[in-house]
């Protein structure tokens, strides 16, 4: 750690991850309850539950980002953040807010526009925190060297925080209601996010590998151009069926075809810097959370978003569990991947210590990995059937649901995979002070081939 | 692509281009609210009452089992044309009616059977919910979704 004040990351890291534990225990419960539906039924109804895991996650997702910010401006910009307080101020007004948001659902006290429900107040908390956030960080940007690195990831925190006025706009007109929150759920996910994503990956790799940075920087703006390009007309392919004009389908579909560019441009830019680079960083878990975050965003975002993004094909299967399929697997590779690379490559320097927990961390990587690739695969099977069955056959919703009950249980399966994976990735973080498997021993020039 | 696009040129593309991108995507929005606002939900008036019911809907929180015009949760059945699969998209009264008996014998109890929790929900409230559902299932959705089943 070059500069005191990037210890706060730490702070926000604990956060993010146990909000990460409530979200996917949350998950768990929601999947059980797919495969016994009178589980909890008055007491805890699945759309509380769904509140819970979907704000858990958006929540601790931006708490890393943040994080990261914290960390990485420091060493880009070469010099302290700005006030320590207010990193921790914001921090706490993050977390007062979510337990917040938290306990009001279990008490029935939420708003009704889908990953939107914060109470007024929580929303409010969110917006004074991301002001705190921006003025704390662009202080310390704007007096420090400026890197490609850290424009882009400001730009896309400025823009993203921009972008939560909207969960403010709630018309009465519901399809105008549903166009105006694509603003905030679209355009973060599809374009101020990949910002903050390509400028992490960057600068994991200019970490990790020993790439020079000049040929870093030019892929960094090269891959964000082609995120916006194509992101931003892309939300036309929420424009399909809520109201808007018929052209969003030609708009939607085309552009939205472009966005598996900048996906497959970082799965790209990840493989190659490490191919090139000659750095033998020790920190083999963190490459493995960088390259296997690129690959699996390409795959759920990129594969899984192309999948069903022509209105042709969306128009049978909008809303199915082919929509729930491609939201886990592209989150998870896209952010919570991401995060975790952070988390692994940063903590150790934060705690001052050598990268212990490897052997555990990357166990977990592949336990999360596999399951949620699982995941997609029985949500994909059964969003087919229904598909089918309800979209074009004509069947009953409940009906055809009824078909589903093997792939639930499936799917349920996965999530304990994952929940399992998730633990022992906090406990690699937090606990491990030893490394559990003994290395080998060093061999230098070792590219002898054929042996 | 290291001679023609250096670093700096990168960069000025991406800046450019973004700006044009955004300039045309808030061009189209203003015309896509005024297209919804004048044709795509004109076939019903947005009375006082389906504001309320809006509001009911919100405070369920009925997004986050089912779907509305495909947004939502894939838990339970899309509620955007639930008017038509009852024939009570012209009826404000049967809309009611149905959508109350509906409400009131919820949960259901049977064993396997995904629940629909009970709501307090007045008579008043419950006949603006009914208004709202009606209000939605007219927009024009391009025909949206592809059969009743929703
Ligand atoms: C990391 C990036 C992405 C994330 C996190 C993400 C996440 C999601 C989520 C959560 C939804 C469901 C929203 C709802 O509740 O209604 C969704 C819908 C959708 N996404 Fe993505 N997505 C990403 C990238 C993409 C890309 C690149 C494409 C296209 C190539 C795409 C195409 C779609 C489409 C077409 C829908 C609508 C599905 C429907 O009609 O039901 N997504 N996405
Ligand atoms: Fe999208």
């Amino acid at each position: 750690m070059k500069y005191q004040s990037q210890k706060v990351a730490y702070a926000y890291f604990i956060a993010a991850m146990g909000l990460f534990a409530i979200q996917v225990l949350g998950g768990l419960l929601l999947g059980w309850i797919y495969v016994s539906p009178n589980t909890l039924s008055e007491v805890l109804p699945f759309n509380i539950v769904r509140m819970i895991h979907t704000n858990a996650l958006i929540v601790w997702l931006l708490l890393g980002f943040f994080g990261a910010a914290y960390y990485l401006v420091p060493e880009e910009s070469e010099r302290e953040i700005f006030s320590v307080k207010l990193a921790y101020l914001q921090l706490a007004i993050l977390v007062v807010g979510t337990l917040g948001a938290v306990g009001s659902y279990l008490v029935g006290i939420h708003g009704g526009r889908e990953f939107l429900e914060q109470p007024l107040w929580v929303k409010v908390g969110i917006l004074v925190a991301a002001v705190i956030f921006l003025v704390n960080l662009s202080l310390t940007f704007l007096a420090g060297r400026k890197t490609a690195i850290t424009n882009i990831l400001m730009m896309g925190l400025w823009l993203l925080c921009l972008l939560w006025v909207f969960a403010f706009i709630n018309p009465d007109n519901l399809s105008l209601d549903k166009m105006y929150w694509w603003f905030v759920v679209h355009l973060w996910v599809e374009a101020t996010w990949e910002l903050v994503m390509a400028a992490i990956l960057g600068f994991l790799m200019l970490k990790l590998t020993g790439v020079d940075r000049e040929v870093i920087e030019k892929w960094l703006y090269v891959i964000v151009a082609t995120a916006l390009f194509s992101g931003i007309l892309g939300t036309g392919h929420h424009f399909y069926w809520i109201g808007t004009p018929g052209y969003w389908q030609w708009i939607g579909s085309i552009f939205s075809t472009f966005e598996v560019v900048p996906f497959f441009a970082m799965m790209s830019f990840a493989v190659i810097m490490v191919w090139k680079g000659r750095k033998n960083h020790p920190n083999k878990a963190a490459l493995l959370w960088s390259l296997g975050s690129s690959t699996v965003a390409f795959f759920g975002a990129g594969v899984w978003g192309f999948l069903h993004t022509l209105h042709g094909v969306n128009f049978y299967t909008h809303g199915t569990q082919i929509t729930a399929a491609h939201g886990h697997l592209s989150f998870y590779g896209a952010y919570v991947a991401l995060n975790l690379a952070m988390f692994s490559y940063a903590m150790p320097v934060l705690k001052g210590r050598a990268p212990y927990n490897q052997v555990l961390n990357m166990a977990s990587f592949w336990l999360m990995t596999g399951g949620m690739a699982f995941m997609t695969f029985t949500l994909t099977f059964a969003g087919t059937i229904q598909t089918h069955m309800q979209r074009i056959v004509g069947d009953y919703y409940m009906d055809v649901q009824d078909q589903l009950g093997l792939f639930y249980v499936m799917r349920f399966g996965s999530g304990v995979a994952v929940v399992i994976g998730a633990i022992l990735f906090i406990y690699a973080m937090l606990v491990v002070r030893r490394e559990v498997v003994k290395p080998g021993p060093v061999i230098k020039d070792a590219a002898v081939p054929g042996e | 692509m290291s001679e023609i696009l250096t670093k700096a040129r990168a960069r000025n593309v991406f800046y450019g281009g973004s700006i044009f991108f955004v300039v045309v995507f808030v061009a189209l929005t203003a015309q896509s609210h005024r297209h919804i606002t004048q044709t795509a939900t004109a076939g019903m008036e947005l009375t006082d009452e389906v504001r309320h019911g809006k509001h009911v809907w919100e405070r369920h929180s009925c997004i986050n089992c089912h779907t509305l015009h495909g947004e939502g949760a894939y838990f339970a059945p899309e509620l955007g044309n639930v008017m038509t699969r009852w024939g009570a998209t012209e009826d404000p009264e049967l809309a009611y009616e149905i959508l109350d008996g509906w409400m009131k014998a919820q949960p259901s109890g049977i064993e396997g059977r995904r629940q629909m929790p009970s709501f307090e929900i007045t008579d008043e409230e419950m006949r603006a919910l009914a208004e709202f559902l009606r209000w939605a299932d007219q927009t024009d959705t391009q025909n949206w979704p592809p059969n009743d089943a929703g």
